[in-house]
């Protein structure tokens, strides 16, 4: 390990590690803005260019497969569902004087100890581990999927199957509204009628 | 050849390829649909047979005032005419058109990861179309977008995981090298998903509920005037290239044909990407608008099952021939 470190210095500038702290930086700006911004579509449109950065960095890392399953999933569906969500219910242009929360500063504590928490387990794991650029790329889909299916199938597959049930129960919640909807509906309507009799009368 | 030079080279081909392909389709649109329907289309401009009508209609739209209403949000409004462009060019640089390295802009190792993740991206500039423009036809459109891509991205995704499992990798020019004639009739069902399902995500009729013109006056697009408009129209044919090309690629064996693959396969990949351009148009001669609920009942209760369908059989029969 020490060896590795003295070959490659702290941060020795190459291309493409000032590129990496580059991305970096811009990631996490727009991911401070996509907080503190009071308009809620552009606060959604900024998470747009943090998942987007974060993609980047995947790239730099030779992480190919990993990095447009980020595009497919958080930039394509996620953000494209949120501003759906967010233009059905209110999406005003301009500022939301409500768009703030009086718990941000548990929240923020959250962040931080979340960000701590990773930081620390992503040091301690890969230390001093530098990734060859110039050999065969380290995360090929190939590399990717045969780590995946040869290491990691149980926690793939309970993954899964938590997807699963996570599937299943949206379905139930989404059916019992309906159903009570519709027994409530029904409630309602003799009343109504009677109503409307009694407005005639 | 230098390093810097090929890939300059790359990038100018594949630029070209992006700003007169979409406008062969255009004009081929204005003929097939005239002719379909019993006119003689455009006749004038340029002299024969107004072969430069959409060269005058460039010029138009460049001419045309470039508004922004009074209530939008400025810099999303006109930042959303980009975001809409940019994918299908950047899309164009990872389909193959003939073997071998020398015949695409870039390998990528996931290339259809790549092409779907990014086409996925371009529906975003519609979304910001349509809610920055402050018109309520202009929301409404854009929350049909939304609700389009959500119910046509899955099939998409599924006919695609078909053929990427029935070639055993996820890389454009990995699949046509593996590609067989036999894999046709086998992935059909997929391709026709596939197909559908990019028809409705470019908003081409009859899936063009988010842009209905005589209900909801083109939707995200009401308050677009002068080169902007141009911009989403010319992303609109950017796609439909982008999809014929995708559709040749993944099932119609890209450069692949009966003779002269190793020499003439570019010619192969245009033609076949020709004709489904041409059913493209047909198809929008042919059939009527889909209303919205007919929308998000035809991919969730027959596209979805078909590509499940699809990934099952392609399963099935790669168990059987390995």
């Amino acid at each position: 390990m020490t060896l590795a470190a003295a070959q490659h210095g702290f941060l020795s500038p190459t291309g493409v590690e000032i590129a990496f702290l580059l991305v970096g930086l811009a990631t996490f700006g727009a991911a401070l803005v996509t907080v503190t911004t009071r308009q809620l579509v552009h606060a959604a449109l900024w998470l747009v260019v943090t998942l987007g950065g974060l993609a980047v960095e995947y790239l730099l890392l030779t992480a190919e497969f990993i990095a447009w399953v980020q595009v497919l999933i958080y930039v394509g569906s996620v953000v494209v569902l949120l501003l759906f969500g967010l233009m059905l219910t209110r999406a005003p242009i301009g500022r939301s004087p409500d768009a703030d929360s009086g718990n941000r500063w548990a929240a923020l504590a959250v962040a931080v100890a979340s960000a701590a928490a990773l930081v620390w387990v992503v040091v301690d794991a890969f230390r001093t581990t530098w990734i060859d650029l110039d050999g065969a790329a380290a995360g090929t889909t190939k590399v990717t999927g045969e780590s995946l299916f040869q290491n990691w199938v149980l926690p793939f597959e309970a993954l899964s199957v938590l997807l699963l049930a996570a599937l299943v129960g949206a379905i139930v919640l989404s059916r019992k509204a309906k159903a009570d909807a519709a027994t409530a509906a029904q409630a309602r309507e003799p009343r109504g009628e009677q109503a409307a009799e009694e407005g005639a009368r | 050849m230098n390093d810097a030079v090929d890939v300059a080279l790359r990038l100018l081909i594949v630029f070209a390829v992006f700003l007169t392909f979409p406008l062969i389709v255009g004009q081929t649109e204005h003929k097939v649909m005239a002719h379909m329907q019993g006119r003689l289309g455009p006749m004038y401009a340029g002299g024969f047979h107004g072969w430069a009508q959409l060269v005058a209609d460039g010029v138009k739209f460049a001419q045309k005032e470039d508004v922004v209403p009074a209530g939008a949000d400025r810099r999303i409004f006109q930042l959303a005419p980009a975001v809409a462009l940019l994918p299908y060019l950047l899309v164009l640089l990872a389909v193959p058109i003939g073997p071998g390295e020398g015949a695409v802009g870039q390998v990528l190792d996931a290339g259809i990861f790549f092409v779907l993740a990014v086409m996925g991206v371009g529906v975003l500039g519609s979304l910001m179309a349509g809610w920055a423009s402050a018109n309520k036809f202009s929301l409404l459109g854009g929350l049909r977008t939304a609700a389009q891509l959500l119910a046509y991205e899955l099939p998409m995704l599924l006919a695609a995981a078909s053929v990427a499992m029935a070639a055993g990798t996820v890389s454009l020019t990995g699949i046509l090298d593996a590609f067989h004639w036999w894999w046709l009739p086998w992935q059909i069902v997929g391709a026709i998903v596939f197909f559908v399902a990019g028809l409705a995500e470019l908003q081409r009729p009859p899936f063009d509920m988010p842009v209905a013109d005589s209900e909801i006056i083109f939707g995200a697009y009401t308050e677009y005037t002068g080169l902007r408009f141009a911009l989403f129209l010319l992303a609109e044919y950017a796609g439909i290239i982008v999809l014929c090309g995708l559709t040749t690629v993944l099932f119609l064996g890209g450069w692949h044909g009966p003779w002269g693959a190793d020499g003439l396969g570019w010619v192969w990949t245009l033609l076949k990407a020709a004709v489904l351009a041409f059913v493209v148009i047909w198809l929008r001669v042919t059939y009527p608008r889909l209303r919205e609920d007919q929308l998000q009942k035809l991919s969730w209760t027959l596209l979805v099952p078909l590509s499940l369908a699809q990934i099952a059989l392609t399963g099935i029969v790669k168990v059987v021939i390995s």
